[in-house]
């Protein structure tokens, strides 16, 4: 059975994960804006099989309480095996083109704010000599397109942080595992219209769970984003600034 | 997943949606907004009442929360897009099963209340309405109202079988079976006749838990009204885990080609109809197989092709049902179209709670037919002459097709259900079956 720590637990791809958790047993402790709808995950994570399930109350931009939080999760789970984190908003980019608060409320949630708070963790796992910090990042960092680059910088920043940090863990017996899903159908893009490329939650929260559980540091989900991000990074740029992406 | 069809796929509608995801919530397009919307679940019935078209979609997938999941007393309380398959998943390794199962898992609470759903064992246990003891009622202008036979009670029995009209289903309580094993132990038996059917159906349902019959709607002549019949019962065998019922093939990515025609269904049914050579065959399977055959193929509603498919489905009283199954099985074997899956099943008379519920004692036949336009809507028009001659009525859930009067004629009661219908919902079914001066 893992203690789990899970940020951002009311998004749907983050609550799909968290069932997965819920069904081996695990216990967890809920971190998210909104008390009613962490109540309500909580209660079905419960009846799903779910260890101790504890909720918190934590803003995004309250840098204040991360370090508490972590804390409480700690105590309340006695230990920490595994921390997700996967909060963030997506901006509109048009919008953001000419809003710099826009762009600034994107980078401080999607970027900064998440960053801070897998400091905490590196240290509590730091310290534990052992866990696993997973992070929601997104196709979207692995390269600067106009049609979505404030939401892909902000995520680039996530990448390259927790890149950095499995560097610096490595050694300590710490995992640090970057996610990075594709076109996932989720309240987030409910005005996007949907093709084939695009995944469930479910699907993609499966990829997430069993990454968590068996290995690997930087993961596409679903897998054939490896191969897509790969062909997109590697035309020039000369080329690509023309591409319509 | 943005395209919202129905189950027959006819007709198409243009809708825009709005995803419910927390019961906490009120329903926001509908106070913003000047539009109607409708509770959509899976898109599992047949017709059109779950489109809108021109309105919004108001879907409740988002909402699949289990609340609680009392395992002593075999009741579970959960959000409204909760599907019966993972309902099942979660109670029947404790030993507990859905009071009343559809053809398909494939149901959200939500929906399997709206329609007032009924099983192979409407006989034994009535519809899924009579076994949930509560739900919370959402309206558009953010009102709630928990409801029960002992308060709300009027709101209680306009929502079961209520189309979706009445609001939105955010939670329900469905109060649990207990089995002794998670296999079925059942019986095929071989009929002849329609008269065999009933002779079959009325010893059957005495012994039996599940009945049901499947009809080979092209035979004629001597052997009109052939078919299997299929009775099962719980059985003490298998324990633990449900195996993960997992689609063993799509046909999701299936040419637009309709591959159900006189010459395929003929071809199966003579198969089908000689699939066992002895009277009576016992069976022994998971509760998968037995209550959910269908949900092996994914999508096999593509097999139609891009017309669609229509499915008839009737009940009649006892006392008319020889003839009036008789008289349709007749017609559709002489007609040009190609009745294909044809069931037909004994009610009991067991009421349920639902102002507008479909089951009444009785017989009811349903019917699919590939929708090939005017000769197939003349012929299901035939059909619902014979039906409301005898006093008996169609079944919404299935229905894209029936007029406003047969439909008046069939429910009376459409018009008190309207008192309870939020100002703010409709559905296309709702605006083609009212749509009659009074």
């Amino acid at each position: 059975m893992k203690r789990v720590l899970i940020i951002g637990a009311t998004s749907a791809i983050v609550e799909a994960t968290a069932r997965l958790f819920a069904s081996n047993g695990d216990s967890i402790f809920l971190v998210g804006r909104s008390e009613s709808k962490l109540a309500s995950v909580g209660a079905d994570l419960k009846v799903r099989g779910a260890g101790k399930v504890g909720t918190a109350i934590l803003e995004a931009m309250d840098f204040g309480r991360q370090a508490e939080i972590v804390e409480r999760a700690a105590s309340f789970l006695g230990g920490i095996d595994v921390a997700l984190i996967g909060y963030g908003i997506l901006p509109d980019q048009e919008a953001a083109n000419s809003d710099a608060a826009l762009v600034r409320r994107a980078m401080d949630v999607n970027a900064v704010s998440t960053v801070c708070l897998m400091t905490h963790l590196a240290e509590f796992f730091e310290g534990a000599r052992a866990g696993t910090l997973a992070v929601i990042s997104s196709v979207a960092g692995d390269r600067g397109r106009a049609s979505n680059y404030v939401y892909g910088s902000a995520k680039a920043a996530v990448s390259h942080y927790a890149q950095g940090l499995r560097c610096r863990l490595a050694s300590s017996g710490v995992r640090v595992v970057t996610i990075k899903p594709g076109f996932v159908d989720t309240p987030m893009t409910a005005q996007f219209s949907k093709g084939m490329l695009w995944a469930t939650p479910e699907s993609v929260a499966k990829r997430i769970h069993s990454s968590i559980l068996a290995g690997g540091d930087i993961v596409y989900a679903p897998w054939f984003w490896k191969w897509i991000m790969t062909v997109i990074r590697i035309i020039p740029e000369r080329l690509f600034k023309r591409l319509p992406l | 997943m943005s395209r919202y069809e129905s189950w027959g796929r006819f007709p198409q509608a243009q809708q825009r949606a709005q995803r419910l995801c927390w019961r906490s919530d009120d329903i926001l397009s509908l106070k913003q907004e000047d539009a109607c919307g409708l509770p959509f679940g899976n898109g599992r019935s047949y017709g059109d009442v779950c489109l809108n078209d021109g309105g919004i979609l108001l879907d409740c997938r988002g909402m699949d929360r289990f609340i609680e999941f009392d395992k002593k007393e075999g009741i579970v309380r959960c959000e409204g897009g909760v599907l019966l398959r993972d309902i099942l998943q979660l109670v029947v390794p404790h030993g507990w099963f859905l009071p009343v199962v559809p053809g398909t898992q494939w149901v959200t609470l939500g929906g399997a209340i709206a329609n007032d759903i009924h099983g192979k064992n409407h006989h034994r246990a009535g519809t899924f309405g009579c076994h949930v003891p509560c739900f919370e009622l959402l309206r558009s202008d953010g009102s709630r109202r928990v409801c029960s036979p002992s308060s709300n009670s009027d709101w209680y029995g306009a929502t079961i079988g209520g189309l979706g009209l009445t609001g939105v289903i955010t939670w329900a309580e469905i109060r649990l079976k207990s089995i002794p094993g998670t296999e079925i132990e059942g019986e095929t038996v071989r009929f002849g006749s329609l008269s065999e059917f009933f002779d079959l159906s009325r010893e059957s349902d005495r012994s039996f838990e599940y009945t049901v019959a499947w009809v080979d709607a092209l035979a004629t002549g001597p052997r009109l009204g052939r078919g299997l019949f299929f009775r099962g019962n719980h059985s003490g065998n298998g324990h633990g885990a449900s195996p993960e019922e997992a689609e063993k093939i799509t046909l999701d990515g299936l040419p637009a080609v309709p591959l159900v025609n006189r010459a395929t269904v003929r071809i199966f049914n003579a198969l089908y109809a000689r699939k066992q050579r002895r009277a009576t065959k016992r069976v022994r399977t998971g509760y998968g197989p037995f209550f959910f055959p269908l949900d092996a193929v994914g999508g096999w509603n593509r097999l139609y092709g891009t017309g669609g498919m229509l499915q008839y489905q009737f009940v009649v009283p006892p006392k008319e049902a020889s003839d009036v199954v008789s008289g349709i099985l007749d017609r559709a074997a002489r007609s040009s179209a190609a009745p294909f899956l044809t069931v037909l099943k004994a009610f009991g008379d067991k009421p349920s709670p639902g102002l507008l519920s479909f089951p009444r004692p009785g017989i009811t036949m349903a019917i699919d037919f590939p929708n090939r336009g005017q000769p197939t809507m003349e012929l299901l028009n035939s059909f619902d002459k014979l039906v409301r001659e005898a006093g008996g009525r169609i079944y919404p859930a299935k229905d894209a097709r029936m007029s406003a009067d047969v439909f008046q004629a069939c429910f009376p009661e459409w018009s008190e259900l309207s008192s309870f219908a939020d100002p703010r919902i409709s559905s296309s079914f709702w605006r083609r079956v009212t749509d009659r001066p009074r």
